[in-house]
């Protein structure tokens, strides 16, 4: 089949702004990897270059020498993994019952889910610090999760009410003519349907985790169990002045993670956001 | 101060009372928040509290990594949360909150008479709120010009010393002379205006904050205050011998410019050397100036980095012991070399290490002695003033958006209001 010149041209610009927006979005990324294969004196020049001239491994090297990346990654991955699962372990039950029971109660826990986005770090930040002293959580990798899991669950919750909203109800009255119960129902019938949106509120769960900055570094007190968004923050001095070139490194390898997460997982978020948007 | 100490008094009691009292036969335990970053800087730290622990099997120290980035915050919830460290690294310009809040001990009487004796007393006056001592200040950094030594003797200017410093007229006349063709002869980094202009200001005279005899203080704009925000703003907006697109900028960012011959001066902190030795191209030849002097000579403010101990550290005397070992003066040396600054004790000042022309180390120690506490650090408000009136009044006057005359006007009018509201 022919297409038209029009058409032709309506597609070159579509990809001619979706190549833009990529590179757009590969931008600071791109630039953490040129600035982490850097020499000191690169990093100086007037007229900095993509392509490091002469590419070093030093940074990665200073960065591994002066501080504990490997132990702090591994430190945010056990909170990360741990307030993803729990998260929507915690929220599907949950966006099952308020995406299909229309009740008063429901329609209130979904508005205060949307007021409760509205409170800054800042503002509940002391409030949990002494609520997490009473409980002993305080400088404990399960009281970061704890806070993680609280963090994450009202977006999430939201996000899979969309989803299970989506999965059409016929489906599950059909099930119960066929004569399955309840139970079945939910784990032969919707649970496949929906496993695209808890895979996508997971993930969303585990990078808000794994980038969270501010509540490790308040509630962690021994080196030990510092996260790598914390352990960041050592590179950077007075100021502002930073050490760059190793700060990229560190930055580069903790971005890393979520990339590969996100690369295994892509297929199945895509899927799931097209369920979460298509309303029957 | 007294909703957190009922807080400490809740927590205490809710946490069962406890905490360990110092009466335990076990060694004691300090936990000492370091803010060193680089690298040199922390292997000194981490080597410090190594020997002391090496040598006081009853007090052991464990080092905690913290981050001038966001320092405050997390000191300031830890003290809520009676969680903070023992030993705190600071600057003498983030304590005057903390220690009017009953969050640090006061030090009077647990230091010993040697390290009270060897840093100035101009330096603890930077560390004393009310009648307390609230930390130990043991480095510091003047603000200097850092000059591309290649360009300023092809031009023939006449290079300043500690000893003969230029005026400020002359700098913003030589300025002139070496600019052109798209290069300027300085380049100022004034991301943060009001420091880096309160702090020069106090060699031309400058004081701006006055304290009255009911104890109060105001904002005066007086004659003094206005050499150095003219000069700047001349440079600019006049002569063209100043960068308009650094005044936005952090002082690394103008870092590229300088090696590349687009400025020829940089006013920079004297730290910032270690990043020029690091950056600076093959064969770049660089040296330190002083920053110009004013009827009062080369005076300028800092806010020294410090050592503190909370108020509810049990170990208090042992803390004071570890902060004594940690500024001995050969210790005091160590730290200011890993951090490229300088020391505040005298002795240490006088080490021959800080002495050496290699890295100009020798210029900044000369200006030692003209280092004067900041001008705003012990005004409470100040954080306050310097965020919504100062920092934008400034931006707006070196860029040209407004005059001398309104300047004067919000420093004055819009801060007082400020500051009223902090002492009433």
């Amino acid at each position: 089949m022919r297409t038209r010149p029009a058409a032709r041209a309506g597609r070159a610009a579509q990809y001619t702004a979706l190549l833009g927006y990529l590179v757009f979005l590969a931008f600071p990324f791109l630039w953490l990897l040129s600035v982490a294969f850097k020499p000191a004196r690169e990093l100086g020049s007037l007229h900095p270059t993509w392509i490091p001239e002469h590419p070093t491994l030093a940074n990665f090297r200073q960065a591994f020498d002066e501080q504990p990346l490997l132990h702090a990654a591994f430190n945010s991955l056990i909170a990360a993994v741990g307030a993803a699962v729990i998260a929507v372990a915690l929220a599907t039950p949950m966006a099952y019952v308020m995406a299909r029971r229309r009740t008063r109660l429901a329609r209130a826990a979904s508005g205060w889910v949307v007021v409760s986005q509205a409170f800054p770090f800042v503002l509940v930040i002391i409030p949990l610090f002494l609520v997490l002293k009473n409980l002993r959580l305080i400088d404990s990798v399960p009281g970061l999760v704890m806070v993680y899991v609280v963090w994450a669950l009202p977006f999430a919750l939201w996000m899979l009410v969309g989803y299970v909203r989506a999965v059409p109800v016929e489906l599950e009255e059909a099930a119960a003519i066929d004569g399955a119960g309840r139970l079945r129902t939910l784990v032969s019938v919707t649970a496949p349907l929906l496993a695209p949106g808890i895979v996508a509120t997971g993930l969303f769960a585990f990078v808000t985790a794994w980038n969270e900055f501010f509540f490790a570094l308040v509630l962690l007190k021994t080196p030990e169990k510092q996260t790598l968004p914390v352990v960041l923050t050592h590179f950077i001095g007075t100021e502002g002045v930073a050490d760059l070139g190793p700060l990229a490194a560190a930055a580069f390898l903790a971005t890393l993670p979520s990339l590969v997460v996100f690369a295994i997982v892509q297929r199945r978020i895509t899927g799931g956001m097209l369920a979460g948007a298509v309303k029957s | 101060m007294r909703t957190g100490a009922l807080i400490v008094a809740a927590l205490l009691l809710l946490a069962g009372c406890t905490a360990d009292g110092g009466d335990d036969d076990g060694p004691v335990t300090l936990r000492f928040q370091s803010l060193a970053w680089q690298e040199e800087s922390v292997q000194a730290n981490k080597d410090l509290v190594e020997e002391w622990n090496a040598t006081h099997s009853d007090v052991k120290v464990e080092y905690v990594q913290g981050s001038w980035s966001s320092v405050h915050d997390q000191l300031l919830t830890s003290f809520e949360g009676d969680e903070a460290p023992d030993i705190i690294h600071d600057a003498s310009d983030d304590l005057a909150d903390f220690a009017y809040g009953g969050y640090l001990a006061d030090l009077t009487g647990l230091l010993p008479a040697r390290l009270t004796s060897d840093i100035p007393q101009r330096s603890w006056e930077t560390t004393t709120f009310g009648d307390g001592v609230y930390g130990v200040p043991f480095l510091q950094e003047p603000r200097v010009l850092v000059a591309n030594a290649t360009w300023l003797k092809r031009s023939g200017v006449r290079v300043p010393t500690p000893e003969h410093p230029w005026s400020w007229a002359e700098f913003r006349r030589i300025t002139e002379q070496l600019s052109g063709d798209g290069k300027y002869g300085v380049a100022w980094p004034l991301k943060e205006p009001v420091s880096a202009t309160l702090n020069l200001s106090l060699s031309a005279g400058g004081q701006l904050f006055h304290r009255g005899a009911d104890g109060k203080v105001t904002v005066r704009f007086e004659a003094g205050d206005e050499v150095v925000p003219r000069t700047v703003h001349d440079q600019v907006g006049t002569d063209r011998s100043a960068s308009p697109t650094t005044l936005g900028s952090g002082g690394s960012d103008t870092l590229p410019g300088f090696f590349g011959g687009r400025y020829a001066m940089v006013p920079l902190g004297f730290s910032y050397r270690q990043q020029i030795v690091q950056q600076a191209p093959e064969g770049f030849d660089w040296q330190v100036l002083p920053a110009p002097a004013g009827a009062d000579g080369l005076a300028q403010g800092v806010s020294p980095q410090t050592l503190s101990v909370a108020e509810d550290s049990p170990h208090k005397k042992e803390a004071a012991a570890f902060i004594d070992f940690l500024l001995r003066p050969q210790n005091m040396v160590r730290l200011a070399l890993g951090d490229w600054m300088l020391p505040t004790g005298t002795q240490a000042l006088a080490d021959p290490a800080l002495h050496t022309a290699k890295d100009d180390w020798a210029t900044g120690t000369a200006l030692a002695e003209h280092l004067r506490p900041a001008p705003a650090q012990s005004v409470r408000g100040y954080a306050e003033w310097k965020d919504k009136v100062a920092t934008p009044a400034f931006q707006e006057y070196y860029s040209g958006a407004i005059g001398l005359g309104e300047l004067r006007e919000r420093l004055e009018e819009d801060g007082n209001l400020v500051l009223a509201r902090y002492q009433r």
